[in-house]
């Protein structure tokens, strides 16, 4: 749904599903996922469904990541760093 | 208009519903009046713990034998309240401690009671694997549990409907007026009369019997809760603590519930109560030590409930002491919910009979006496 | 844990805290400014010396280069900037908790201003919850952070300023907007009769949007109107949008939904903290109760910006500013006339940027349909709440949100009701017979946001010595 951002010089080596992706200085979790071309980055505990970030900015809590192992962080508000390891949240969070 | 009944009670909490319930059933015209609505307060958002394990000793017969009505609670109102029978344990840190859960589980055994149990480390790690490892031993009560409090309070407002009492919601009892015969009981929208009054008032229960002319020296408790989001099951029972104060339970939605006393501020006037995060942090700590795994779950939401606290810390049930046909049932002190359905009969038996066998002399009105008189 | 105690605290960091800090440190308080964003500037201004840095800025506009200013001016001021923390807790008397991610810190305040901005109004929707529907603020910010552009397939649905600003900004950038579905239901000319006088003072901000629908024309943009029932569809993704015009369903295929009605206050702290709120009704949300420096009901709490009243970017820079004199006077730093003095200009300028307001508010109210919507829709996406179980739980006798909450779970999940609170109280409020204001909102708690249990514990290690 988003274009491919042009590759810049100093763009950000991240993982997202294992995957290496490149993303833009200043990208959130969140960005760096749906740039991966994540269809969905979650799944609901509760219903199962599949969900996506919604709002990027703190609200919605759509955007629950496991981010360096650490699971139900809010994508959009963390800033990726160099060889950060993104994943999906599958349902209810691991211990 | 004054609507006349045959008792009215203050008060659509647990206590309030359950006496209601009681006095219904045996045919008397009730009346509740609630401020707010049924469950606003301590009854709706308490940590929900149905616990006889390490009650004080002078509230452990009357705990005991209120046992049996939540473990039959879908007989007596249609809904199981949400009441699983998932345990208690209450965990010792060290060996002093382990000793002192020994000798406490003695002197219940001396009042003729088996209920208390005391547990090893291993037999403890094997029914709560997720209990930090330094943990020696515990005290249990298998039949103990947890129930849902919004959901077993509405269900006993609902019943207590269906047996034929009035639930007045939004109605604030403002005076009370001894006539011939009873009281008039003033609320905000509409006056009502009845031989009896029963005072369920909760955190407001000392207000309420100042109205009836009556002093008891009671202070606000103002206990913290929290809750994390959703985990994936790891722990069964109900856990509490010998040195710290903790209750800690995972609900059947897998969030965890962490109570245990921690005080937050009251505010009686505007009837509500505001978490102190100094002292949240305290709970969160307790619960940390004895579950290391959850260090990283996230609290999704605290909340704070108040309630009336005596000297003693155990609850008043009983006639007025100087105002006839007022009956006074609360100061539970914290652990008022477990009592909630057996409280109702003894009240019934109060209105209806004047007295009853339900053991509840140590819960006297007399005595403190003395000390109001003083105050 | 505490840093040293500062005269003023501000938490958030767009165009009213920006503001209000530079015009608090002038009066010599000493000033802390929180913000959960890595770098200041609010939602508006977001990223925008990043933006400016990467020569991205002019194409943002000169309405968002003027945020470069405010931000210079801050960083100049001589505040502490606490960038990446979150506030989760405020305690009256001024106690703020906020955390970095990994640790949380005690910042305390003699006073608190509040500007922690707006947030979209939700739009409950069917489907709304599938994968590759978003707010339209959300594509707003991966643009305005990091410069990604929809690409084919993306549909706008909704109505408001920002959605004519946002597809022009798109467009000009050379991204994609498959169409815009445009739900106002305000008739624009008998809308502008009833709000002349306002019309023509905002002229400026008019003209603006009248150059974004230009420029969508020029770019060939689709633009229905009279829009309603928009509905997502697919399986595991959005793949096809559905809305009825004209009386007519129609469907189109989609990659992505953008959706937007607007923006309310974001009150979750001033409503955490206990400030009385009132319900707005021109713009259909809640607001603290202040006077006219932001002063709220509790002590040493004060408020400025969109998350007082929804007033626009100009209108919040000014609210912080009077909020600083607020503050400096309370403190006994300026005297009442001074304080009074300083005010009038700046009051001046706030009904001058406002003037459009009014007209904005009736044009763009939301549709009934959004704000109660039908029995099979989510309303809380966290539990999987529908707008039928909240009307059930209504006529088994819930007469409020907190009731309702604990009867189905709505508003327990992990957005702490964010996505679900205006939907519930309307909802009710409709079921019921009852205003928004009888049947009032979900009972915020702390933390703001959910905090690490370790992190909350840690604040008692501290005090038990470890
Ligand atoms: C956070 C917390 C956790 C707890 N955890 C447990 C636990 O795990 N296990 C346990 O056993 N107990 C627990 N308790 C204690 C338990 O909740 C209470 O003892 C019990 O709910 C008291 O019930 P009640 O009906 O007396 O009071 P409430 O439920 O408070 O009801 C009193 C009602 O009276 C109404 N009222 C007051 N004044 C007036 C008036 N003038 N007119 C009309 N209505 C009025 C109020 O609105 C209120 O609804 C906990 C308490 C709290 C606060
Ligand atoms: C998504 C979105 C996009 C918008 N885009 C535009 C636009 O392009 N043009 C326009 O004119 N208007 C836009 N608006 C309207 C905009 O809100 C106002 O014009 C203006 O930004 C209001 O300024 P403010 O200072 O009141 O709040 P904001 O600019 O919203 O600033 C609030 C700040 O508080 C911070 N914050 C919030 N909660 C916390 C917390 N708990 N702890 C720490 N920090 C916190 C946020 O990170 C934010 O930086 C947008 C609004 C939204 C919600
Ligand atoms: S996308 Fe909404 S909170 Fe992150």
């Amino acid at each position: 749904m988003f274009r491919k951002p042009p590759e810049a010089p100093d763009a950000v080596l991240v993982e997202v599903e294992g995957r290496p992706v490149r993303v833009p200085p200043g990208a959130s979790a969140a960005a760096a996922a749906l740039i991966a071309g994540l269809a969905s980055t979650r799944t609901s505990p509760v219903t199962g469904e599949p969900r996506a970030p919604y709002c990027m900015m703190g609200v919605c809590f759509e955007c629950l990541l496991v981010i360096d192992d650490e699971p139900s962080q809010q994508g959009c508000m963390v800033t990726v760093r160099p060889g950060m390891r993104i994943r999906r949240q599958e349902g209810a969070r691991e211990l | 208009m004054i609507r006349e009944a045959d008792a009215i009670v203050v008060g659509g909490g647990l206590h309030g519903c359950s006496a209601a319930l009681q006095l219904a059933l045996r045919g008397l015209r009730v009346v509740v009046l609630e401020r707010r609505h049924v469950g606003r307060h301590a009854s709706g958002i308490n940590a929900g713990g149905v616990r006889t394990l390490g009650r004080d000793l002078a509230e452990v017969p009357l705990s005991v034998l209120g046992m049996a009505y939540w473990h039959r609670l879908s007989e007596l109102v249609g809904d199981d309240g949400g009441f699983t029978p998932c345990g208690q344990v209450k965990v010792a840190e060290t060996h002093d401690e382990l000793a002192g859960l020994e000798k406490r589980a003695l002197a219940v055994r001396s009042l003729g009671m088996e209920h208390e149990r005391v547990i090893d480390g291993d037999e403890l790690r094997r029914r709560v694997p997720a209990i930090a490892s330094h943990c020696v031993g515990a005290m249990v009560v298998d039949g103990d549990g947890a129930a849902d409090p919004y959901r077993a309070t509405s269900a006993f407002a609902a019943r207590a409907r269906s047996a034929g009492a009035q639930i007045l919601e939004g109605e604030g009892v403002v005076g009370l007026e001894r006539q011939p015969g009873g009281w008039l009981v003033v609320g905000e929208r509409g006056r009502y009369r009845a031989p009896v009054v029963v005072n369920a008032a909760g955190a407001w229960a000392g207000r309420m019997a100042s109205l009836a002319g009556d002093e008891f020296p009671l202070k606000t408790r103002a206990s913290m809760m929290l809750v994390t989001e959703r985990m994936p099951p790891f722990v069964e029972p109900v856990v509490g603590s010998v040195g710290r104060a903790l209750s800690f339970k995972q609900s059947s939605a897998g969030t965890v519930i962490i109570g245990g006393g921690q005080q937050g501020r009251a505010d009686l006037d505007r009837e509500q109560a505001w978490v102190n995060v100094a002292n949240l942090a305290r709970s969160a700590r307790a619960a940390a030590a004895l579950f290391p795994v959850i260090r990283q779950a996230r609290i999704v939401r605290s909340w704070c409930g108040i309630e009336a606290e005596t000297p003693d810390r155990i609850p008043i049930i009983d006639h007025s002491p100087r105002a006839p046909g007022i009956v006074h049932v609360f100061g539970f002190s914290g652990h008022g919910f477990q009592l909630g359905p057996v409280c109702g009969v003894a009240v019934a038996d109060l209105v209806t009979r004047g007295s009853t066998t339900l053991p509840i002399a140590p819960f006297s009105a007399r005595r403190f006496a003395a000390a109001a008189k003083a105050a | 844990m505490s840093d040293r105690p500062f005269d003023l605290v501000v938490i958030g960091g767009g165009p009213a805290g920006l503001a209000a800090a530079s015009q608090a440190r002038q009066l010599g308080l000493s000033v802390a400014l929180v913000d959960e964003q890595p770098a200041p500037g609010g939602q508006i201004y977001r990223a925008v010396e990043r933006a400016e840095a990467e020569g991205r800025a002019t194409a943002l506009g000169e309405d968002y280069r003027h945020g470069l200013g405010l931000v210079r001016a801050f960083h100049e001021c001589g505040a502490t900037l606490f960038a990446s923390h979150q506030a989760w807790q405020v305690e009256p008397g001024g106690r703020v908790f906020a955390t970095d991610g990994k640790a949380s810190r005690l910042i305390e305040g003699r006073r608190v201003l509040v500007a922690v901005g707006a947030i979209e109004r939700p739009v409950p929707i069917r489907g709304w919850t599938l994968p590759g529907v978003m707010s339209v603020g959300a594509a707003q910010i991966l643009h305005k952070t990091i410069g990604l552009v929809p690409d084919a397939g993306v549909w706008i649905a909704g109505s408001g300023p920002l959605t004519l600003h946002f597809a022009a900004e798109i467009v000009a950038a050379g991204g994609r907007i498959a169409g815009i579905l445009d739900t106002a239901h305000g008739r624009l000319p008998e809308t502008a009769l009833r709000h002349l006088g306002g019309v023509v003072r905002g002229w400026r901000y008019v003209a603006r949007g009248l150059g974004y629908l230009a420029r969508l024309r020029m770019a060939d943009v689709r633009r229905v109107s009279g829009v309603e029932n928009v509905e997502a569809l697919g399986e595991g993704r959005v793949e096809r949008v559905r809305w009825r015009s004209g009386g007519q369903w129609q469907e189109a295929p989609a990659s992505g939904l953008l959706l937007h009605e607007g923006v309310v206050p974001n009150t979750h702290m001033t409503m955490a903290i206990g400030c009385a709120h009132d319900w707005d009704e021109a713009q259909k949300c809640f607001r603290p109760r202040t006077d006219r420096f932001g002063m709220t009901d509790v002590e040493a709490i004060l408020v400025a910006g969109d998350c007082g009243s929804i007033g626009g970017a100009r209108v919040a820079e000014c609210r912080g500013r009077l909020a600083a004199l607020g503050a400096a006077a309370s403190l006994g730093v300026i005297s009442a006339a001074e304080r009074d003095r300083l005010a009038g200009p700046v009051e001046a300028e706030v009904s001058a940027h406002g003037a459009l307001r009014g007209f904005l508010d009736d044009l763009y109210a939301p549709a009934a349909e959004l704000c109660v919507p039908p029995d099979d829709v989510m309303v809380c996406r966290c539990e999987g709440i529908t707008a039928g179980r909240i009307r059930e739980a209504a006529s088994l006798g819930c007469r409020g949100p907190n009731q309702v909450k604990s009867f189905t779970r709505c508003g327990m999940g992990p957005c702490q009701g964010r996505m679900c609170g205006p939907t519930v109280t309307a909802t009710l409020a409709a079921a019921l017979g009852m205003t928004p204001q009888e049947v009032g909102a979900f009972r915020i708690r702390p933390p703001l946001k959910p905090l690490r249990l370790g992190e909350l514990a840690a604040l008692a290690d501290a005090e038990a010595g470890e």
